[in-house]
């Protein structure tokens, strides 16, 4: 083992992982030299890392002002002013705009699938670790949530309601926790029953450590993987509410509501649906690589 | 075994019936009855609860048109009495009447829209499963090769693109671009109807992220199956590889396929919603999402409870099956 994390080494380099595979290896390091082979994870992930990068400082260095109306007409992308992606319908800068959407895409991403991490982790690990008639209840209640058409609901919630970006996290969040719930309570049950927890519990290992040192990390790989794969769902989700329009309100945007808004005008300004739809399944590409990278990384079956 | 060679030799029709779980079927239909009622609860409170009601507009209405609109839809009635008669009518197969449409039905509305979503949805899913499953072993059988790889980043970019960019992009290139196919709609009066010129479109593009799923599926499927015992037995009788693959593995990797079949179709009636409105298709879910911009609640009661209605049977239909067909599935 060298002091370097890999992880966090600026520069990326490989070195380190290939030495700690000489050396002794635990199941991290196995995990993460497996993903770090995965060319199209690896590159993903540099790329993705860009976007986040765009997503969060662009809007603040760009020239232009998302909500400004700098010109009454729509104009195919030019340099003049700085309109390298052209404007909007209403004569706002495109590139300002889409980067402040994929602010809000990426930003629905993570909050509504923490949202739906925490309620999942909660409901799986509980049901899995007390097992038995409560085991059965709360997965039984998982059971009859699966079967609700859910996307109607939060439709049928968004149009009821008044529209804000809180309740668009907590209903696609309160969407995605079902499975996450399924997969924590498979997993927990599964281990619970292994030989090397009776093998630590005969060898006077505590009942913190246990759960800490070899529950744990075994459930937070299929974990890790699916909230990874979980990221790119949502994101589509909120961009499909945003194309029935039950999206982010004006002047705020996302993906979802810039496609929209290109697909309608695409026969004549194609640029307004190229740009948005191009950042959207490059985004969602790389998560979605990253997501299997991990997926065949941390399955030890695969060794 | 021993005691079946006297009997009379099965037909496949009785081995298949003799292994379905009628308990658990039964079991699961009584399970469907609260579930159901769930959702009708669940829509109708949301729905009441919502701020204004569906006849409210720019301008007040005289107070006895309004009276006389709550007398006829019953809103004058206590809250638990209008639930009470909504479930009583749904009961009996009536949905009300709609508060937008005027003079239609509910039910007429879901008549004359869903077999426009079933057609799609049910074609699309075809191609999905068709298309998919060759895809996934063709790509599963050459594993880490060139093709493989094609087929497999195509399948991510499918997954990738959601149907509102890939349907609008059909639209330009196929319909006003090479003018083969129909830009939307059901085509001129008096020659409504759906025919392979104005759904091909709608149907490849609701396919396209089914396809590329089931691909995928079937790709991690094929590859396990190659690697169990009894191909490798199949192997050693000295079978041939293509019957090695048509009779021992296929009918093995396509199992999975059956549990998947169920939350797909919840999928792609979600995402028909989406493509009826790109190509203007008067189906459910256009009905849909128009009853809920316009408050029209009972349509959007009706449309919930017979997609929910659909969900619940087909994910049955789905394990039920996946009992019949896997000998190693029991439940109990």
């Amino acid at each position: 083992m060298t002091d370097i994390d890999p992880l966090l080494d600026p520069t990326g380099r490989i070195e380190p992982v290939r030495q700690a595979i000489v050396g002794g290896r635990s199941l991290w390091d196995d995990a993460r030299a497996r993903l770090f082979r995965n060319k199209a994870a690896v590159i993903s992930m540099w790329i993705l890392g860009v976007i986040v990068i765009i997503a969060v400082f662009g809007p603040m260095v760009w020239v232009n002002d998302y909500k400004e109306i700098s010109d009454l007409r729509t104009i195919a992308p030019t340099i003049e002013g700085w309109h390298i992606l052209g404007t909007d319908i209403q004569g706002r800068d495109l590139l300002a705009r889409l980067m402040i959407g994929l602010r809000i895409s990426l930003m629905v991403g993570v909050v509504a699938t923490a949202v739906s991490l925490v309620i999942g982790v909660t409901w799986g690990a509980t049901a899995g670790y007390l097992g038995g008639r409560i085991d059965n209840f709360m997965m039984r209640i998982v059971d009859v949530l699966y079967a609700l058409p859910f996307i109607f609901f939060v439709i049928l919630l968004l149009t009821v309601f008044e529209r804000n970006i809180v309740l668009i996290f907590a209903a696609i969040g309160a969407i995605e926790w079902l499975t996450m719930a399924r997969i924590v309570r498979g997993q927990t049950l599964a281990i619970k029953g292994k030989e090397f927890i009776e093998a630590a519990r005969a060898s006077g290992v505590s009942r913190r450590a246990i759960i800490l040192r070899h529950i744990l990390p075994n459930v937070i790989g299929p974990v890790a993987v699916y909230v990874t794969l979980t990221i790119p769902v949502v994101i589509l989700a909120e961009s499909f509410l945003s194309f029935l329009g039950l999206g982010v309100n004006e002047p705020l945007t996302s993906l979802g509501v810039l496609i929209s808004e290109g697909a309608k005008t695409m026969g004549e300004k194609p640029w307004m649906l190229l740009a948005p739809a191009l950042t959207m399944a490059v985004t969602l590409l790389c998560l979605n690589f990253i997501g299997d990278g991990l997926r065949d990384a941390l399955d030890p079956k695969e060794r | 075994m021993l005691s079946t060679e006297s009997l009379p030799p099965l037909s496949s029709l009785q081995r298949a019936l003799s292994r379905v779980p009628w308990a658990y079927t039964f079991r699961r239909l009584l399970i469907a009855v609260p579930t159901m009622l769930a959702i009708i609860t669940m829509a109708f409170l949301m729905m009441r609860a919502a701020p204004g009601g569906p006849f409210d507009g720019e301008r007040k209405l005289p107070a006895a048109t309004e009276q006389a609109i709550a007398a006829k839809f019953g809103f004058d009635k206590p809250l638990h009495e209008q639930y009470f008669d909504y479930v009583g009518g749904v009961l009996q197969g009536d949905f009300g009447p709609s508060y937008k449409t005027l003079g239609k039905s509910v039910n007429q509305l879901i008549a004359d829209g869903l077999p426009i979503s079933l057609t799609i949805g049910s074609l699309a899913m075809l191609l999905g499963l068709g298309l998919g499953t060759l895809l996934g072993v063709f790509a599963g059988l050459r594993q880490n090769t060139a093709a493989d790889f094609t087929v497999m980043g195509v399948a991510m970019a499918g997954i990738s693109i959601p149907t509102f960019v890939t349907g609008p992009i059909l639209i330009l290139l196929l319909s006003l671009g090479a003018g083969i196919f129909a830009v939307g709609g059901l085509g001129e009066y008096p020659n409504i109807g759906m025919n392979w010129h104005n759904m091909t479109l709608p149907v490849v593009a609701l396919a396209l992220p089914q396809i590329a799923i089931i691909s995928r599926l079937m790709r991690a499927s094929i590859i396990e199956t190659m690697r169990s015992n009894h191909i490798r037995t199949a192997r050693s009788k000295g079978l041939s590889e293509n019957q090695v693959i048509m009779r021992h593995a296929l009918p093995a990797a396509m199992l999975p396929l059956i549990s998947y079949a169920g939350p797909a179709m919840a999928r792609v009636m979600t995402g028909s919603v989406v493509i009826e409105k790109i190509f203007g298709l008067p189906g459910l879910g256009s009905y849909f999402v128009s009853g809920a911009l316009n408050r029209d609640y009972t349509l959007v009661m009706g449309a919930i409870i017979v997609y929910a209605g659909l969900i619940v049977l087909l994910n049955l239909v789905a394990d039920v099956l996946y009992a019949v067909l896997d000998p190693k599935v029991k439940y109990d």
